[in-house]
């Protein structure tokens, strides 16, 4: 059972993820026709698919670790060599996402967020955790270590000193206000991208880099409704506290499946094994510096709002079964 | 060399999570999942056929270890026996160490062939006799009587350990014994149970902190102040407890520097370190990570000697295996009793044996249907890609449910224990 909505849950985390719908329309107003050598234009559009493509699916594999580390056994103590492993992989995630500049983005759309947001003093901890380690990475560029593997890999010693309630509920509460923290801190940021990141495709014709930043910046700013949106149900995410899953509990009410996510859900295996050969190979891809139109690119998150929403349904139901499951 | 199945197969309810033979190699130990361990023994070599040697049967069963709940953590306590390690035999009894994720015990496994029959004043039954109806008296005789083979547990070795406990090992000392969780290990004595020492913490003060593990541990071969230790991020440091009593500084570290070419986000999951064993010469070591098996020379710190490619074809699906865990499976390897081939297990029931001398390998599969009494072993063929030969196997008709994780490979004969999930195989070379 377990095993089952772990998948399941990794599969729904992929396919917002790989929204291939996204990528068409990304292709499709790259393919208008461009002033420029064709050729120019060929690989510079190759190379941006390539990176931008690395960066949907490094996002997804940092998502899925996020998931992982949630997802421990209740009855018995993790796999600390497991946890460890995965938390080294979000490190270096989140590490190479700092030199990008994606993770600067995301953190601050996740603060700003938070910052409107009642939470409850457990969550809010666990967030600032969060926040304040990425804010010191950005003086350093240095982020300093995942704070998931602080509290629940940790079976005795400091899961115990701070223990008042009955340990299960401690176990389960720590866990559950760190790590769940962290997935949120992600959704809601790559949904803040999604105006400017569609807004951005129109710029993307001109040539000059500094100017399409300058765009860049002023449209995330500017398009503060949808953000607002997504703060809203951010908000409403992380008031819950008692389920372990707390953050994934929807208010909004369930949207009708999205064909386009169905589609996905068939393809789930093959595309799995693009990821393998991107994220094998692409880490030795040099940084294309003076593109920085990429680096914004990739720091857009890639999921349209009705199938993270259709998405965020799913979770609604396994969060229901979690609770059975957990027996609160 | 082929190996011919006179292969001896156990139906057992739980999953098989470790495989060893004793000294000898007369008797071969598992334990499961639900904390039992079986002891198989070798009959004896019968004389119609003296090429034959004998098949292994039941010796022992017994309940080793049974489920715990920590109520302080309210979690619970796993019964399964992580680890089986037999210590030298000193008497007519066996003697062997078995462990779980808390708790190591020591278990003797005797045998009573003959009972103590006449005498005076009770009765064959057990009931007492009138001491007025005894008229003579004689000396209680050994009768001959049904082999029964007992197992008492002898020491429990609980309390020391906060994590879960991953290796242990007898020291050539045969007095002390190392027992390694993810962050210490500890040394015993074999006759104290309420103490030990600990001689490795690699436990960071903030565990927030914490990037590695301890992944196995081993004692060397003959030089009892030596041990080594393995870690998750594929080093492997070699100790000296003569050096100081908390062995935190390592004597040696072996570590191969990565490949960049083979760099991704999965290098460090891949490098972690599932198993590492002592050549019997104690002049080598082996270890066993996700892809490959390496050989060090001991000497030689730098990188290994020999390394052999387990299979290589999953190198593409890092990220399908890292999404079902598959990544985290922890293979064990093991050596012939001359050193001069090892062995390891893989997926689809598959396990792989390297000659380091003729430079050959050979894949094979332990499966009812493609091993029949008496058969030859077919050797199998993974199909890494374009087109498919006759009796090929693609990877991606792999069945990654079946994984050997645990192998044994008797001390003096070509005899193999191969674990697949449930079920036991003993392979026998026939000369």
């Amino acid at each position: 059972m377990r095993y089952s909505y772990q998948r399941r849950t990794c599969a729904i985390a992929r396919a917002k993820m790989f929204p291939k719908g996204t990528k068409r329309k990304f292709s499709d107003s790259r393919e208008e026709p461009v002033a420029g050598g064709e050729d120019v234009n060929q690989s510079s559009l190759a190379a941006v698919r390539m990176l931008s493509s690395y960066s949907l699916q490094r996002q997804s594999l940092l998502d899925m670790s996020l998931i992982k580390l949630q997802l421990c056994h209740m009855l018995v103590e993790p796999n600390l060599c497991r946890s460890v492993l995965i938390a080294n992989t979000v490190r270096q995630i989140q590490e190479e996402m700092t030199q990008d500049g994606t993770w600067q983005i995301m953190t601050q759309a996740l603060s700003a967020a938070n910052a409107a947001a009642q939470c409850s003093a457990d969550r809010l901890v666990a967030t600032e955790v969060l926040c304040r380690q990425t804010e010191a990475a950005q003086g350093e560029q240095v982020p300093k270590p995942f704070p998931v593997v602080g509290s629940e890999g940790c079976p005795a010693e400091e899961v115990l000193e701070e223990e008042e309630e009955a340990a299960a509920a401690e176990v389960g509460m720590t866990m559950s206000t760190v790590s769940p923290q962290a997935p949120t801190s992600y959704l809601p940021g790559t949904f803040g991208m999604d105006p400017c990141w569609e807004e951005e495709e129109t710029g993307e014709d001109d040539d000059d880099d500094d100017e399409e930043e300058e765009e860049d910046s002023e449209e995330c700013g500017s398009g503060s409704e949808g953000e607002e949106r997504e703060r809203d149900s951010l908000v409403e995410d992380t008031r819950t506290a008692e389920q372990v899953f707390g953050t994934f509990e929807i208010k909004n009410p369930a949207p009708s499946p999205d064909p386009a996510l169905e589609e996905l859900f068939s393809d789930v295996d093959a595309s799995y094994y693009d990821l393998d050969t991107v994220l094998t190979g692409m880490q030795s891809v040099p940084k294309m510096g003076p593109y920085d139109l990429l680096e914004s690119l990739s720091s857009h998150g890639p999921s349209p709002l009705s199938s993270s929403t259709s998405c965020r349904s799913d979770l609604n139901e396994l969060d229901h079964i979690m609770e059975i499951i957990v027996g609160s | 060399s082929c190996c011919v199945g006179d292969s001896t197969t156990l139906h057992s309810a739980d999953i098989i999570s470790t495989v060893e033979f004793n000294h000898s190699g007369e008797l071969l130990a598992t334990g499961d999942k639900g904390g039992r361990v079986v002891i198989f023994q070798q009959e004896l070599e019968s004389k119609n056929q003296p090429q034959c040697r004998g098949e292994y049967n039941v010796y022992s069963t017994f309940q080793s270890h049974e489920p715990e709940f920590d109520y302080l953590k309210s979690l619970e306590i796993e019964e399964k026996i992580n680890k089986i390690r037999w210590l030298p035999q000193k008497n007519a009894a066996q003697f062997l160490l078995s462990t779980n994720d808390k708790t190591i015990k020591l278990w003797k496994i005797s045998e009573r062939d003959k009972r103590p029959e006449g005498y005076n004043l009770k009765e064959e039954d057990g009931r007492y006799r009138d001491p007025t109806t005894v008229t003579t008296l004689r000396v209680p005789v050994f009768q001959p009587m049904d082999l029964m083979v007992e197992a008492s547990p002898r020491r429990v070795f609980a309390n020391a350990h906060t994590y879960h406990i991953n290796s242990i090992s007898v020291n050539s000392d045969c007095e002390t014994y190392l027992s390694a969780d993810d962050l210490r290990i500890n040394l015993w004595n074999l006759e104290i149970t309420d103490r030990s020492f600990n001689i490795v913490d690699i436990k960071p003060v903030n565990m927030e902190e914490l990037t590695e593990v301890i992944t196995a541990a081993e004692f060397h071969p003959n030089q009892c102040n030596t041990f080594v230790y393995s870690s998750s991020k594929g080093t492997i440091r070699l100790c000296d407890m003569r050096a100081s009593a908390l062995c935190d500084q390592h004597s040696k570290l072996f570590e191969e520097p990565e490949d960049p070419s083979n760099r991704s986000f999965f290098s460090e999951i891949i490098s972690s370190i599932s198993d590492v064993k002592f050549s019997h010469s104690g002049r080598y070591m082996m270890t066993r990570d996700y892809l490959s098996v390496k050989i060090w020379d001991l000497n030689m710190e730098s990188r290994p000697v020999e390394t052999y490619q387990v299979h290589e074809y999953l190198r593409s699906k890092l990220c399908s295996l890292y999404e079902n865990d598959c990544i985290f499976d922890k293979f064990e390897c093991c050596w012939n009793g001359n050193d001069s081939v090892v062995m390891t297990g893989s997926y689809n029931n598959f396990f792989r044996m390297f000659d380091r001398g003729y430079r050959q390998d050979v894949t094979l599969e332990a499966s009812r249907e493609s091993s029949k009494p008496r058969s030859v072993l077919k050797p199998r063929k993974v199909c890494t890609g374009g087109k498919r030969k006759k009796d090929e196997i693609s990877v991606d008709s792999l069945d990654f449910n079946k994984k050997i994780l645990h192998t044994a490979w008797h001390p003096q004969d070509n005899i193999i224990a191969v674990a697949t999930t449930n079920n036991l195989y003993i392979f026998q070379d026939k000369l």
